[in-house]
């Protein structure tokens, strides 16, 4: 073949399918990546919206805006987290970057299975419009995100809606599972020449460890609603002490995929934030090797430590000391990781722009986040503090602000690779430190709310709690203020953002993805590139 | 070293204002503790705060001087290290000796608030939507704890604190308390008894109290439970010895168990048939 009927070839591929065709039968990982991406911001806007909503009527004490509509309150909870979890932080942080930067970073063309990514995308439309359904028919879903039996049995909620709920877990988790299958065998097989596993970039090695929590712990829950399914629906007594079932079974079973997921959620971020540091220390990571163990060692003991989630429900005592131990146990590989960190940093020549400040807040809200961990894995303290506003407090700065500060950090990372264009610098810091204090204001005093004894999920709530929810709400107003922000900054760049060359961030962004073109080519990585 | 910190904190927002049994506005740290449980999770939780303050502050320090120290203005050549043994055994080393020396409060705390050795009295607590159910062992004595709405509340009360019929239990008793749930799960919370023990449907638990200080003392319910779970508070009232034997003799006429109101009835129908039939 000559060099002419090639060039020709890769023009016809480059325009092989437009329009809606483009899109909806994509088996191109940027592409799907993209959709990903787009679908996480619009289900955060709903996601954040309903916690606005909370925040406006926890605001004071008393009928708030809610007035007298309890289940509605535990409705928005309820679609809050199932939202936040499974359709932003998951597709985000997976379905978006990952797809985009995997194959990218280890040279790969695309990934393994083209059209399963098609699928893996796509079933998540029918997942959030069951989610939505959830939230909508009859009473609505005031389960929590955790559907608790027998609440979430025919007992308590009598109409469609926790069926819905359950079949919109059913249809993400099929899609999570497949994709995280897609990544497994892309990482393991699709590596460029020279790129051994001790070699791949540390957001890869996430990845790869996040796909394998998935794999190990989906089908558990998928178990474990199914079997709710079939007590709801065809007499089965799973859950159902009449029957001789255990309600406490079905907790054991959530919280067996329940805790590995607050790992899949913040590991990716961890990857992202080693890239980033990496980069604007213009310095290679510290302690590689110690960060893959680290990773590999967070994700194998994150997955013995579930019943730490259930220290009040009158487990053995023997089995609380195990869970205790061990969850402290998590504490020295999430230290490694933060100290490498630092080390990268050290000595390095640090330049702070958006995505630096993004990863250097990521320190700070998850350091916080770990050190209020610390205190809640003892199954003895946690008992004072076990469902109130502060593991509020402390969950949303380890998963959420982590995981939030980790996909901001990776957006503003990557942005200018993914559309070719760079967003406006100051807009950026202006929305790194909207988001900070918002945040920080939103939940640092929750911790004093817990302490003081405020359960979580209360609609209301007695007056003397009325001045840190006041302050609270505040602070989530900022924060929801940046996130209007964050969309007019993501309008502007697409609109007028300046051409941003294959590498805007200078001799720091070492990994494969910078020597492509930007927007990348819509086939990249033809020819193996050769790593040494 | 803590406590201190706190109230300097809490004078700090003026809120100085001490109660033993209710949460306080701006309040900073736990309801004062009023049983031997509750008092070894304020300690431990001291110890555990004194010493995350520590690693926190010294991790920011680290950062902060790291951000400002090599920055590329003050640093612009980096530097290409990026291993040393050393210091990653020296950093996984301390935090495992920190967690170490951490297992025995740990484990002492756990294994000391599981079970009351010798209770001197039982109750029988069990959650229902959305209220509270008691049932005094062998005393026949069994009752339900609902909340007062907001319009009943006399001056003086707290809102969405106060109960019908509050569970009322001697100072300086062991009281053991025996949990279950009639529908879906509740979980029964003292903040300042440190008690927190969700109630199971098909399942018994079992927590214990021995309160040191009278007064009231508030809780709220603290598992999920539907829309009435801000509305089921839990108030118990700790009295003197002789306090509680007059309350028990009074609350044997009111809360007469239901089993000896069907055997009343019972009995009851037995007279009536036999002076019908005679």
């Amino acid at each position: 073949m000559t060099s002419a009927t090639l060039a020709v070839h890769d023009h016809h591929m480059d325009h092989a399918t437009t329009g809606w065709r483009r899109w909806v039968l994509s088996t191109n990982h940027k592409d799907i990546g993209t959709m990903y991406i787009i679908f996480a911001i619009v289900a955060a806007l709903v996601g954040g919206g309903l916690s606005m909503v909370m925040r406006a009527h926890l605001m004071t004490p008393g009928a708030g805006i809610l007035a007298e509509h309890h289940q509605l309150f535990n409705v928005i909870i309820t679609g809050h987290g199932l939202i936040m979890v499974f359709f932003v932080v998951m597709p985000a942080l997976i379905g978006g970057f990952g797809n985009w930067f995997v194959p990218l970073m280890v040279g790969a063309p695309d990934m393994a299975f083209p059209r399963l990514n098609n699928i893996s995308f796509w079933l998540m439309i029918p997942a959030i419009i069951l989610a939505s359904l959830a939230l909508l028919t009859g009473s609505g879903a005031g389960t929590g995100w955790t559907i608790y039996p027998p609440l979430s049995s025919l007992a308590g909620h009598p109409d469609a809606c926790v069926d819905f709920a359950i079949l919109a877990l059913h249809v993400a988790g099929v899609s999570s599972i497949l994709g995280a299958i897609n990544f497994i065998v892309t990482i393991f097989n699709m590596r460029a020449p020279g790129m051994t596993l001790h070699k791949m970039p540390l957001f890869v090695w996430s990845m790869l460890v996040t796909a394998f929590l998935l794999v190990l712990t989906l089908p558990v829950l998928a178990g474990a609603i199914t079997m709710l399914l079939t007590d709801r629906n065809f007499g089965t007594t799973f859950f159902d002490p009449a029957g001789g079932g255990d309600p406490v079974l079905f907790q054991h079973l959530f919280w067996f995929f329940g805790h590995p997921e607050v790992y899949i959620m913040v590991l990716p971020a961890f990857g992202i934030v080693s890239q980033v540091i990496s980069t604007f220390s213009r310095k290679p990571v510290f302690g590689y090797l110690g960060m893959v163990y680290a990773i590999i060692s967070i994700g194998f003991v994150g997955l013995v430590v579930w019943a730490h989630h259930m220290f009040t429900v009158g487990l053995d005592v023997d089995a609380r000391a195990y869970f205790t131990l061990a969850t402290m146990v998590i504490a020295v590989p999430t230290g490694i990781k933060i100290f490498s960190w630092i080390a990268t940093m050290w000595g390095g020549s640090l330049t702070f722009r958006t995505p630096m400040l993004f990863a250097v807040g990521f320190l700070f809200v998850f350091t916080l986040g770990g050190l209020t961990g610390i205190i809640l894995a003892n199954g003895g303290v946690d008992i004072a503090l076990h469902d109130t506003y502060y593991v509020v407090g402390h969950f949303h700065y380890t998963l959420s602000l982590g995981a939030l500060f980790g996909m901001f950090s990776g957006f503003y990372y990557w942005m200018p690779k993914m559309c070719g264009k760079m967003y406006p610098e100051s807009l950026g810091r202006i929305h790194f430190w909207l988001t900070f204090i918002g945040v920080n204001l939103t939940f640092f005093p929750m911790h004093f709310l817990g302490l003081a004894g405020m359960p979580r999920r209360y609609v209301d709530y007695p007056d003397a709690f009325a001045g840190w929810n006041m302050v609270s709400s505040i602070g989530a107003f900022i924060a929801g203020f940046a996130a209007l922000f964050f969309i007019y900054l993501i309008f502007k760049t697409l609109r007028s953002g300046a051409p941003a060359g294959n590498n805007p961030w200078g001799d720091g962004a070492d990994t494969l993805e910078w020597t492509i073109s930007s927007p990348p080519p819509f086939h990249t990585f033809e020819e193996q590139p050769q790593v040494r | 070293m803590y406590r201190w910190l706190m109230i300097l904190m809490g004078l700090g927002v003026g809120a100085g204002r001490v109660c033993a049994d209710v949460p306080h506005p701006w309040q900073l740290h736990f309801q004062e503790a009023v049983t031997p449980v509750m008092e070894k999770i304020v300690h431990f939780h001291d110890i555990l705060m004194i010493i995350i303050v520590c690693i926190g502050v010294f991790v920011f320090a680290l950062m902060g001087y790291v951000l400002y120290r090599f920055s590329a203005k003050r640093n612009p050549v980096p530097a290409k290290f990026s291993h040393n043994t050393a210091l990653e055994i020296v950093w996984t080393g301390i935090p495992v000796l920190i967690l170490l020396a951490l297992v025995w409060p740990s484990m002492h705390l756990l294994y000391f608030m599981d079970k009351a050795n010798n209770a001197e009295m039982t109750i029988k607590v069990a959650g229902r939507q959305w209220y509270w159910h008691y049932n005094y062992e062998g005393q026949h004595i069994e009752f339900d704890s609902v909340m007062i709405p907001e319009k009943d509340l006399a001056p003086g009360q707290y809102r969405l604190l106060e109960v019908d019929h509050p569970v009322v239990i001697p100072v300086d008793t062991t009281v053991r308390l025996l949990f279950t749930a009639d529908d879906v799960l509740h979980s029964w919370t003292v903040p300042a008894f440190g008690v927190k023990q969700d109630t199971v449907p098909g399942r018994q638990a079992e927590a214990w109290v021995r309160v040191t200080k009278e007064g009231t003392y508030y809780g709220q319910c603290s598992e999920l439970c539907g829309q009435g779970h801000a509305f089921m508070p839990i108030c118990v009232k700790v009295v003197s010895k002789e306090a509680y034997a007059q309350w028990l003799g009074h609350a044997k006429q009111q809360f007469v168990a239901f089993d000896d109101k069907a055997q009343t009835l019972l009995a009851h129908l037995k007279q009536d048939t036999t002076s019908r039939k005679g």
